[in-house]
């Protein structure tokens, strides 16, 4: 019997293995061989640890399944009787009743991660082939014509981008897969990593064969440490195979990549900050013009693309621009893969069109807050993310319908908040966070993020008469901060701040009044 | 902090020469290409706010307060990293901006000390200036946060961001309170040092300024080089001197009377008293860098033991007489007379100083032609590079380097021989590393792993690790393979070179006994080493030959360097940028005092005494009859001294006794001799054994000229007066006349218009010329009015390229049983030379004795563990150092230097002796060391003669205090 469960890392922070080490128990006692494939997960949280199982060419799935009720399911399986209170029927169903469209991830959950055959018998390796049809030129163009835009949050252009790098002068160039994904509330990279790393690789390899390089990085956050197996096993099956090496599928391409594991700076995720670390030098961020697509790693014309971006490359080259354009909502094509978690019902990962609207993502898909009272704010974007009250439920996934409610999608994480957060302690987070991750270079964000803490403290603790001075002496920080910083950290961390204080003046007002605790 | 009179353009002059037209604040203004908008700006006389920027130093982009709005472009860019563009719009002032900047100031400022008006950067402090120019008026985050500022927070605990000054540098104080962290100093000392021992540690708010992996700086990595220091626009980084003494109000620019490289320097001056010492960016040479010696180590010129009084004796073993300059210039010219007349006209002669200025040694060598009638002249050359001069002369007709320093920024190969520029040439050490990161490949041959084998971000192609004394056998091997796998440029030695003499060579060079493999046991370098770095050589594109002592001091020497010329000739790299022979001169005028004819039989400008033509010129200019056969080397004054023929001798400004091979034959000498005359700022070792004593004056108290390394010649300038109350030009122009040569220069200048008479390569010459463009490099002629950079362009000086045979013969100097290793010697970073500068400043903290090195294996094999007195014994004599163990060196090879007179380094160093010009092989010496308990005889004895001579010394000048 050929049975699936996710060894993701959440699925693992649920529960997973203790399932697993129950149904190799009860297989055992009833004598029932069981060929079990540990699979990357399907981001349904809520329902974790699932098992799943293979009828008539559709896969189902029981969950959230704990030790206990392993054996019953197990006998469910094996009598035909699949009525159980955990049955959940077929997976695609559930995929369709939320309206997801699984273009990354229609491989996670689905195969075993570093399974070459699984690869190839899902569509693996034919997006590269039809690039090594097309050449780069064709390849380019594709991407550009598909409309994918940089999934790490800042929504570049894909195409333009590599475009840049191809025209760079330079007979040694880069491809870097950002893998240090750091925003709060975001795992889609990790779970593409941990469940379906060939589709990077085979991005990669299609990004240096279109732009002319040769080597690849992945830059991987040092807290992914099972990403880092799995990445590294799927490396080494991406070398057997000849998707990585000196001849790739015969095509006489010639493509090498490493991983490379940072060292626990948030700050590492912003591009050439990232480059630095990749150097081996302290992770400060550099200043732009000259672009990394001219002037990168080593001095020399690099690629930087988020995971995400790069893994659905495979798919708009098998596909063709257009199935992928076609998805998606005026100038944001595709899907966004929404993480959604937090004071929320239903957290986990949904690969969803652009152009549904927040309200739909936290209310309809995530069933409301978890602890069942009202959600007050929702924090898109990650830690630089701006704050949105339920009156902007209304705004539809879409970076320039973010940009215009000075918010941003980023990596598309959304962390719920329900009615008893205090903005004002948000607002001072967002601050410290800055505070703590910051590189260290530019004024605005070594010193600002600092005062910013204080300010807001002093807002917090001081008297009403001050407070009018601190809170106009805080909106010129963020001033400062949004026009001067070098880079996004310090030039985003406003956005959290002004939204809090723009959308919640009542906490920075309410706050000093209340007793001391 | 900058020069006081330094105007700073924010970031590096753009190498394009396409212009760019843009718009500023309305100004049209005309740029080149890659050209930042700060600097584009700041050229039209529009400065915009800026702190994190210095035209030393790439743009860093941190500070924020340099932004600007550019028309078409989102958001506030940051003028010094934004290039220029055609066309563009550029706006530095606008009420957005001042919000910004004031916004920025007012962050600034929040974490920096209040105390202005008693802060040593206090009138020059680049934040303060910043805070003014935004218009900064109130600092609304109160004083109550968090800082770097204070010891104690507000609540009386411990603040742990504060960090208390560190004093461990001798020259410069780090103050953290004060930094900005504007990585200004981990730039200076990462893009111009090359040191990387700054760096910026911890992130945010906690980012603080680290020496080495948090050290003090005096235990860290820090070469005290200074470069951070100049950087640093608070007072984080301030000299000692400027915190004692406060801000200079004039500057002068000078010239280094340290190495070979010739860095220009802005004295920085309180009336007479100097404050610091600035590099110049204007100096051609240095481009505003600088290294611990010529930066900080100046307290020598008014350290206490400085003599400034005339002195006389009879006998060395009486009290020195403190005399008026009369009496003491009338008993030197006296004495000499009466040994003249009592032992005939080449019975004296006299040695010149390669730190004395090009005038004043021009003018020891006619005091010696045209006052004591012979060409008994000589100057310390005969140890150094001699055989460089005559090596380059007679294969390429020039005695001098043929590049400037500049070139190397056109080099692709670096082959550096017998050569440690980062000690010894730290200045151009630096510009190499500098050119060696931006990706030029290197071949370095030299028995020791030097620094630049393998530093922070330099790694050497190829180290020909060889044994010392087997120079010429690697470079015919090296020749070898280029003949023999047809590397030659055959074009360029068909047209610029004697064909037989290059056939000739060609034959020499392909035998088989000089392939790499045949010499591989000699030399002790791997066959195919040598064929790699051959191969690079010649293949490479430009490829520069730097070569140091460890070329010409040698038995060889001259050999040599006629093999590295022939290599360059063989190969094309000759003639252009980027190429060249380049020896790295040791003195600051060792150069100068060569062009100057300070030689027994060359006249200024390498012409042989035995011309009858430049006989005449000089006869007719200086009025009297020449000599015309050759005088005495100083090894040849040393036998005939011992002989009983040569009597007298002036010494200006050198110190034979201490920096001479075989130092006990040299005192033998000196003491054969009636009348030593010694010109000098102390009592060195040679004076401990003179009969008079002129007291000198340091380069700070004369005008004049230096020549460096590249032919450069740049001014001295007087910025106090002298101490002793005359310049050296003029001690010696009162000794000649007494001597019954009257000369008459008024001043320096009209020293120079006469060289500039008498010499074809200074023709063009002048004060006024090299005062205007700041140094001129000879030949300096009607055909090259502003110098020569390069030479050799087209067609060499002698004509046709001579390739000369360079049949390798293996030094007498031997390894046997009894000495059963090879000693070599060289410098270090912090000391110079004799030391007689840097001992007596506090670069004593980094090295105060000669050591010796050895390999573990060696120490090993006889007990020696590091630290241990170890006897180095030769078969001249025996002294004993403290050991200090290193890998650098290789086994069968120890290493010393010879900055310390008590070590007596020379004691044990031979006769043996370059076959052309004498210069001695100081870097082979067989030798034995061995675990020993007390220091040598010789030492004892030395010290004990020291103790009484500097006793003499005392005494007679208690005679002056008591006064």
């Amino acid at each position: 019997m050929k049975l699936f469960v996710s060894t993701d890392s959440s699925s693992l922070s649920i529960g997973a293995q203790a399932v697993i080490d129950s149904l190799s128990d009860a297989a055992r006692r009833r004598n029932i061989p069981v060929d079990l494939v540990r699979t990357g997960s399907r981001g349904l949280f809520w329902l974790e640890p699932m098992i799943e199982y293979e009828h008539q060419g559709q896969r189902l799935a029981f969950g959230p399944v704990t030790p206990v009720e392993v054996p019953n399911i197990l006998d469910a399986l094996v009598t035909g009787n699949r009525q159980h209170p955990l049955n959940l029927g077929p997976v695609e169903e559930l995929f369709k009743t939320q309206g997801q469209q699984r273009v990354n991830f229609r491989r996670c959950g689905e195969i075993a991660p570093t399974s070459w055959s699984d690869y190839l018998a899902t569509g693996g390796s034919r997006g590269l082939l039809r690039a090594l049809q097309i050449g780069p030129a064709a390849v380019i163009e594709t991407v550009t014509r598909s409309g994918l835009r940089g999934r790490g949050g800042a929504g570049f252009p894909t195409g333009v981008k590599w475009r840049t790098t191809w025209h760079a002068a330079g007979a040694t160039k880069y491809i870097v897969g950002n893998a240090d994904e750091g925003d709060s509330g975001t795992f889609a990279d990790r779970m593409l990593m941990e469940g379906d790393p060939l589709s990077l690789i085979e991005g990669m390899v299609i990004a240096g064969f279109a732009v002319g390089a040769e080597q690849g990085y992945i830059y991987l956050r040092s807290e992914y440490p099972h990403a880092q197996q799995t990445l590294q096993a799927a490396i080494d099956v991406a070398y057997t195979n000849a998707l990585l090496g000196n001849n790739i599928l015969a095509s006489g391409q010639h493509f090498d990549l490493q991983i490379r594991i940072g060292a626990g700076a948030y700050i590492c995720g912003e591009e050439t900050a990232l480059l630095e670390s990749l150097e081996g030098k302290r992770g400060t961020v550099r200043y732009k013009p000259p672009l990394p697509a001219v002037h990168g790693v080593f001095g020399k014309p690099t690629v930087v693309n988020n995971v995400i971006t790069l893994a659905t490359v495979p798919a708009i080259l098998a596909e063709g621009a257009e199935a992928y354009a076609a998805i998606g909502h005026d100038t944001s094509r595709g899907t966004l893969t929404v993480q959604l978690c937090g004071n929320i019902r239903h957290p986990g990962l949904y690969e969803l069109p652009f152009g549904c609207t927040l309200g739909h993502v936290v209310e309809s898909l995530g069933g409301g807050s978890a602890s069942g009272r009202p959600i007050r704010a929702v924090q898109v974007g990650g830690p630089l993310g701006a704050y949105f009250p339920t009156t902007l439920f209304d705004t539809p996934l879409d970076y320039e319908a973010f940009a215009e409610r000075s918010g941003m999608i980023g990596h598309g994480g959304i962390v719920v908040f329900d009615d008893t957060v205090d903005m004002a302690e948000q607002a001072r987070l967002a601050m410290g966070f800055c505070a703590l991750e910051s590189c260290g270079k530019c004024t605005p964000c070594r010193i600002g993020a600092v005062r910013g803490v204080e300010v807001i403290e002093r807002i917090l603790t001081g008297c009403s008469s001050e407070r009018e001075r601190n809170l106009l002496l805080l909106r010129d920080l963020c001033q400062t901060m949004l026009d001067g910083s070098l880079c996004a950290l310090g030039g985003l961390t406003p956005y959290p701040v002004l939204s809090a204080l723009n959308h919640f003046p009542e906490d920075f007002a309410r706050v000093a009044e209340r007793p001391a605790s | 902090m900058l020069s006081i009179v330094a105007i700073d353009y924010g970031t590096p002059q753009a190498k394009s020469t396409t212009p760019v037209a843009l718009r500023i604040d309305g100004h049209t203004v005309n740029v080149p290409e890659g050209t930042s908008v700060l600097r584009a700006a700041a050229q039209a006389g529009i400065h915009i706010p800026k702190l994190c920027a210095t035209d030393m130093l790439d743009a860093f982009g941190s500070c924020r307060l340099c932004l600007v709005e550019i028309e078409g472009r989102p958001g506030y860019p940051a003028s010094c990293t934004t290039p220029v563009t055609a066309g563009m719009q550029v706006t530095t002032q606008s009420p957005k901006l001042g919000e910004l900047r004031r916004g920025v100031m007012e962050l600034y400022i929040s974490d920096h000390p209040l105390d202005c008006l008693t802060c040593p950067a206090n009138g020059h402090c680049e934040l303060q200036k910043m805070a003014g120019v935004v218009g900064l008026r109130e600092v609304r985050y109160g004083s109550d946060g968090a800082n770097h500022v204070a010891p104690q927070t507000q609540q009386g605990k411990t603040n742990q961001r504060f960090v208390a000054k560190d004093k461990s540098n001798p020259y410069f104080v780090f103050d953290p309170s004060r930094c900005i962290v504007c990585s200004r100093c981990v730039r200076a000392c990462d893009d111009v040092q090359g040191t990387f021992a700054l760096t910026m540690q911890g992130r945010g708010f906690e980012s603080k300024l680290a020496a080495s992996l948090d050290e003090r700086f005096l235990d860290s990595e820090c070469v005290s080089c200074g470069a951070c220091v100049q950087v640093c626009p608070t007072a984080a980084l301030s000299e000692k001197s400027l915190i004692e003494m406060g801000q200079a109000e004039h500057s002068v620019v000078t010239t280094c009377a340290y190495c070979g490289v010739g860095c220009s320097f802005r004295a920085e001056m309180r009336g007479e008293t100097l404050v610091r010492m600035v590099p110049n960016k204007e100096g051609h040479a240095n481009h505003g860098h600088a290294c611990v010696k010529g930066r900080f180590a100046i307290g020598y010129t008014h350290h206490p033991e400085r003599i400034t009084t005339p002195l006389i004796r009879e006998k060395i073993s009486d009290p020195w007489r403190v005399v008026g300059w009369d009496e003491a210039i009338a008993r030197a010219a006296g004495e000499f007379k009466r040994l003249q007349n009592q032992y005939g006209k080449f019975s004296i002669g006299g040695i010149t100083s390669s730190r004395c200025t090009n005038e004043e040694t021009y003018l020891v060598q006619k005091l010696v032609r045209a006052g004591f009638g012979n060409n008994n002249v000589d100057n310390c050359a005969r140890v150094c590079h001699a055989p460089t001069g005559y090596g380059l002369k007679t294969t390429l007709g020039e005695s001098a380097g043929t590049q400037d320093f500049d070139s190397i920024e056109q080099t692709d190969v670096v082959l550096v021989m017998g050569a440690n520029p980062t000690d010894a040439h730290p200045v151009f050490g630096s510009r190499l590393k500098q050119r060696l990161r931006a990706g030029a490949q290197l071949i370095v041959i030299d028995p020791r792993s030097i620094d630049l084998v393998r530093s922070p971000h330099i790694q050497a192609d190829y180290h020909l690790k060889l044994k010392p004394g087997t120079n010429v056998a690697v470079l015919n091997a090296l020749a070898h393979v280029i003949v023999s796998e047809g590397l030659v440029d055959e074009d360029f030695v068909a047209q610029r070179c004697e064909s037989e003499a290059f056939e000739k060579w060609c034959a020499l060079v392909t035998q088989d006994r000089y392939s790499p493999k045949a010499m591989a046991a000699t030399t002790g370098v791997p066959a195919a080493v040598v064929r790699g770095a051959a191969r690079l050589y010649a293949t490479g594109g430009n490829a520069a030959i730097y070569y140091g002592l460890g070329v010409s001091e040698h038995a060889q020497g001259s050999t040599a360097v006629m093999g590295i010329a022939n290599l360059a000739m063989a190969t094309g790299n000759l003639g252009r940028p980027g190429v060249g022979v380049n020896p790295m001169r040791g003195q600051n005028n060792v150069q100068g005092s060569c062009d100057m004819g300070c030689f027994p039989h060359e006249f200024p400008g390498y012409r042989h005494v035995a011309d009858p033509v430049v006989r005449a010129a000089f006869e007719s200019e200086w009025g009297v009859t020449l000599h015309d056969q050759p005088g005495l080397r100083i090894p040849n004054m040393f036998e005939a001294a011992l002989d009983g023929s040569f009597k007298g001798l002036y010494l200006q400004g050198e110190d034979i006794a201490q920096s001479d091979p075989n130092t006990r034959h040299v005192t033998a000498a000196l003491q054969a001799m009636e009348c030593i005359v010694v010109q000098d700022l102390f009592l060195n070792e040679t004076a401990k054994y003179a009969h008079v004593f002129l007291p000198g004056s340091s380069f700070l108290e004369k005008d004049g000229t230096f020549t460096n390394a590249e032919r450069r010649v740049s001014p001295v300038r007087k910025v106090m007066e002298p101490k002793a109350g005359y310049a050296d030009w003029q001690i010696t122009q009162l000794l000649s006349k007494a001597m019954g040569y009257p000369m008459h220069y008024t001043q320096p200048s009209e020293i120079m218009d006469e060289i500039a008479r008498l010499m074809p390569t200074f023709q063009g010459m002048s004060f006024e010329k090299i005062s205007r463009m700041g140094s001129v490099q000879w030949p300096c002629d009607a055909e090259h009015p502003d110098g020569t950079p390069v030479m050799h362009v087209g067609e060499f000086v002698r004509g046709k390229g001579h390739f000369m045979l360079t049949e390798y013969v293996p030094t007498a100097e031997k390894v046997n049983a009894k000495h059963p290793l090879i000693l070599t010697t060289g410098r270090i970073l912090s000391q110079y030379n004799v030391g007689a500068q840097t001992r007596r400043t506090a670069n004593l903290a980094w090295c105060s004795e000669d050591l010796l090195e050895i390999h573990p294996h060696d120490a090993e094999e006889r007990g020696i563990v590091e630290g241990d007195w170890v006897g180095i014994e030769s078969r001249a004599g025996d002294i004993v150092l403290h050991a200090r163990i290193s890998a650098r060196m290789q086994p069968g090879v120890v290493y010393t230097t010879f900055h310390f007179p008590g070590s007596g380094t020379n004691v044990i160093t031979t006769e043996s002796s370059d076959w052309a010009t004498n210069c001695p092989e100081y870097k082979v010496t067989a030798v034995q060391v061995t675990r020993v308990t007390q220091p040598s005889e010789w030492q004892q004895r030395h010290q004990a003669f020291s103790e009484k001579q500097q006793a003499l010394l005392e005494q007679s000048l208690d005679v002056i205090g008591s006064y």
